[in-house]
C-alpha cells in the first residue's frame, strides 16, 4: 500500500511540474510585454525598459524559468503586478469561499446524482428510468451561468427566498451563511449531479449482469438483498472515481459560479487578474487550482486502492 | 475494431460502391431512431440559422433604437423575441449568435481533431514520445479546461481567433488520447501486420490503415467537443474575457442582459435556452453516434 502511495505521489509531482511549465510558457511567451500593458497607451520606451527591469523581465526566458521554479520550491509565489501584495497572501485570503462552495456543491451533486442513478438502474427500462435519465441529461447540458441567472431571477428577485449574490463566511455568521450558499451550490452542482447519475446507473447495470449476482439470485437471495448487498457496493467503486473527477472539475466550474453570484473567491481573483494582465497572480491561482486538483486525484486514487486491492498492483 | 467501418471505405472499386450502399442503409436506420433524428435535425437547424442569419434576420444585429428599448417578446410587435437595453432586436442577434457558436464549435472541432490525430498517431508509433505525451495529456486533462483557456486568453488577448486558439489547445488532448489508444490497439491487429508484412511503409500503414479506423471515435469526440466549445466560449464571454462586447454572440447577449434580469428577463432567457438546447442536442447526438461508430468505448467513457 505504501509503495502504491509513493508511486502516485511521484506521478503527482511530475504532473505538477508539467503544469507549472505549461503555465510558465503560456504566461511568458506572450506577444507584447506585460510592462507595456501595465503602463497603458501613453508610455515611453524608457518607462517600459525601467519597469521591465523592475519586474525582472529583462532577463532571458530560460533564466526566468529557472528562477521562477526555484522560487516556487521555496514557497515564493511572487508579488502582484497590480499592487505590490504577495501572491500567496492574496490567494490565501480568497481560498475559503471557493473551498466551501466547491465542497457543498459536491455533496449536493452526490446526494442527488447517486440515488437518481440507482433508481434508474433498478427500474431499468421503465418510465422511472426514462424520467431519471432525462433529468440527468438536462442537468448535464445546463450552462451553469445561465442556471445561476435563472435561480437568481426566481428565488431571489421574484420570491426573495435567498439572497441574489454575495458571500458570508461560516465563521462570521454561522446562522446566515448557508442562505448565501444554496443557489451557488445548486448552480455548480447541477451538471455534475447529471453526470454522476448517468455513471452510477451505467456502473450498477454493468455489475447487475455479473455471474456472482446470477449465483446469488439462483441461491434464492431476494432481489432487494442482491442489489443492496452485492451489486451496489461493487458498482460504487467506479462511481467513486467519477465523483473525484467531478470534484476536480467543480474547482474550475466555481470560477463561473463565483462570477454569477459575486462571491469573492479564488475564481473571481483569477478573472480580475486576467483582466488586469496580472501574470504573477494568474500563475499563482492556476498553480493553486492545479494543486487542489492533483490532491483530489491523489485522494481518489488512495481511497480507490483501499476499496479495491486489485488496483494497487497494476 | 478489426473490420473497416463502412464509412472508411476508399470507394474506388466495386466493393466501395457496395459499402457506400450499406453505409446509406445504416445511416437511414440510425436516423429512424427518434432521438438521433431530432438530434441531427436540431443541429442542422442551428447550423442553417447561423449560415443564413443575414438573410433571415429582420434587423441588423447591431442596429440601435433606443426608443424601442426593453420591449418584451411579441408575435405582432415587430420584435419576435423582444429587444435589449439598446433597443436591438434579440431575434436577429440570436441568429448571428448562432453563427458565432457554429464558427467557434466547428473551428475548434476541426483544428483540435487535425492536431489531435497527428499527435495521437505519432504517439502510438513512438513508444518513448508516446509515454511522454500521455503524461502531458493526462496532466492537462485532469485540469479544469476553462482555467487553461483563461491563462491563454490572458496572454493572447480577447478576440474570436484567440478564443478558438485557446479552446483548440484545451481540447486537443481529448482527441489525441482517443487516437493514441486506438493506434496502440490497432497496431497489433492482423490487417495492420499484414500491410506491414507486404512492405507498406510506416507512414503509409498509419495513414491508410490505422487512421481510417480511428475516425469513428474521433467523430464521436468531435460531437462532444463541439458542445464543450459552445459552452466554454459562452462562459469566457460571460466572464468578460471571451468575445468583445460589441459582438452578437449568445454569451455577450447573456452578459449584457444580466443587468436587466428583473426588468427584461427575456434577454437572458433566449440565449441561455439556445445554448442549453444546442448542448443537450449535441450530447444526445454524440451518444447516438457512439452507439453507431464506436460501440466498444461505451463502457470506457
Amino acid at each position: 500500500m505504501w509503495a502504491f502511495i509513493v508511486r502516485r505521489l511521484g506521478g503527482m509531482l511530475v504532473t505538477m511540474f508539467i503544469i507549472s511549465t505549461l503555465v510558465f510558457i503560456i504566461t511568458n511567451v506572450v506577444p507584447g510585454s506585460p510592462a507595456a500593458l501595465i503602463l497603458g497607451e501613453d508610455r515611453t520606451p524608457d518607462q517600459v525598459a525601467a519597469l521591465n527591469r523592475e519586474l525582472g523581465l529583462d532577463r532571458s526566458v530560460p533564466v526566468r524559468y529557472v528562477q521562477w521554479l526555484g522560487d516556487l520550491l521555496t514557497g515564493n509565489f511572487g508579488t502582484s503586478y497590480y499592487n505590490d501584495n504577495s501572491v500567496a497572501s492574496v490567494i490565501a485570503g480568497r481560498l475559503e469561499p471557493t473551498l466551501i462552495l466547491t465542497v457543498t456543491a459536491a455533496i449536493l451533486a452526490v446526494a442527488i446524482g447517486i440515488p437518481l442513478g440507482i433508481v434508474a438502474a433498478v427500474y431499468q427500462g421503465t418510465r422511472l428510468d426514462y424520467a431519471a435519465m432525462v433529468v440527468a441529461l438536462i442537468g448535464a447540458a445546463l450552462p451553469n451561468f445561465w442556471l445561476g441567472l435563472l435561480l437568481i431571477l426566481l428565488f431571489a428577485l421574484y420570491w426573495s427566498v435567498f439572497p441574489a449574490a454575495g458571500y458570508v463566511s461560516v465563521f462570521d455568521a454561522p446562522a446566515d451563511s448557508w442562505r448565501y450558499l444554496v443557489l451557488p451550490a445548486i448552480t455548480l452542482g447541477a451538471s455534475h449531479a447529471g453526470v454522476i447519475a448517468r455513471m452510477a446507473r451505467a456502473n450498477l447495470l454493468e455489475v447487475m449482469s455479473a455471474d456472482y449476482l446470477r449465483t446469488a439470485r439462483s441461491k434464492g437471495v431476494r432481489e432487494r438483498q442482491v442489489i443492496l448487498g452485492h451489486a451496489l457496493r461493487n458498482s460504487m467503486i467506479p462511481t467513486f472515481g467519477v465523483v473525484g473527477v467531478a470534484l476536480a472539475l467543480m474547482i474550475g466550474g466555481s470560477i463561473v459560479t463565483e462570477a454569477v453570484f459575486a462571491i469573492p473567491g479564488v475564481g473571481r481573483l483569477l478573472i480580475e487578474s486576467v483582466l488586469r494582465r496580472d501574470f504573477p497572480m494568474i500563475q499563482g491561482v492556476i498553480l493553486l487550482i492545479a494543486l487542489l486538483v492533483a490532491l483530489v486525484n491523489l485522494a481518489v486514487d488512495i481511497v480507490y486502492a483501499i476499496l479495491d486491492p486489485r488496483i494497487r498492483y497494476e | 475494431m478489426s473490420e473497416t467501418p463502412p464509412n472508411a471505405g476508399t470507394g474506388a472499386d466495386d466493393a466501395g460502391g457496395a459499402r457506400a450502399a450499406t453505409a446509406r442503409g445504416i445511416g437511414a436506420s440510425w436516423l429512424r431512431k427518434p432521438a438521433n433524428a431530432i438530434g441531427f435535425g436540431l443541429f442542422a437547424l442551428v447550423v442553417a440559422a447561423g449560415l443564413l442569419a443575414p438573410l433571415i434576420a429582420p434587423y441588423d444585429p447591431g442596429f440601435i433604437a433606443i426608443r424601442d428599448r426593453l420591449e418584451p417578446p411579441s408575435l405582432t410587435g415587430g420584435h419576435l423575441l423582444g429587444t435589449d437595453h439598446l433597443g436591438r432586436d434579440i431575434f436577429s442577434r440570436m441568429l448571428y449568435g448562432a453563427r458565432v457558436s457554429v464558427i467557434v464549435g466547428a473551428s475548434v472541432v476541426v483544428l483540435s481533431s487535425l492536431i489531435g490525430i497527428a499527435i495521437g498517431l505519432f504517439g502510438g508509433y513512438s513508444r518513448r514520445f508516446g509515454n511522454f505525451l500521455m503524461r502531458i495529456i493526462d496532466g492537462v486533462m485532469a485540469f479544469p479546461e476553462i482555467v487553461f483557456a483563461l491563462a491563454l486568453i490572458a496572454a493572447l488577448g480577447s478576440s474570436l481567433t484567440n478564443v478558438i486558439i485557446a479552446l483548440t489547445f484545451v481540447y486537443v488532448p481529448r482527441v489525441a488520447r482517443v487516437v493514441h489508444a486506438c493506434t496502440l490497439a490497432l497496431r497489433n491487429q492482423e490487417f495492420v501486420l499484414a500491410a506491414e508484412a507486404l512492405g507498406g511503409g510506416t507512414l503509409r500503414v498509419a495513414v491508410r490503415h490505422i487512421l481510417p479506423n480511428t475516425l469513428g471515435p474521433v467523430v464521436v469526440q468531435g460531437t462532444f467537443i463541439f458542445a464543450y466549445a459552445v459552452i466554454s466560449e459562452a462562459s469566457l464571454t460571460f466572464l468578460g474575457v471571451g468575445l468583445p462586447p460589441g459582438t452578437a454572440s449568445w454569451g455577450v447577449i447573456l452578459a449584457e442582459g444580466r443587468n436587466y434580469l428583473l426588468d427584461a428577463p427575456w434577454i437572458t432567457t433566449f440565449p441561455g435556452l439556445a445554448i442549453f438546447l444546442l448542448v443537450l442536442n449535441l450530447n444526445i447526438l454524440g451518444d447516438g453516434l457512439r452507439d453507431l461508430l464506436d460501440p466498444r468505448s461505451r463502457k470506457l467513457l
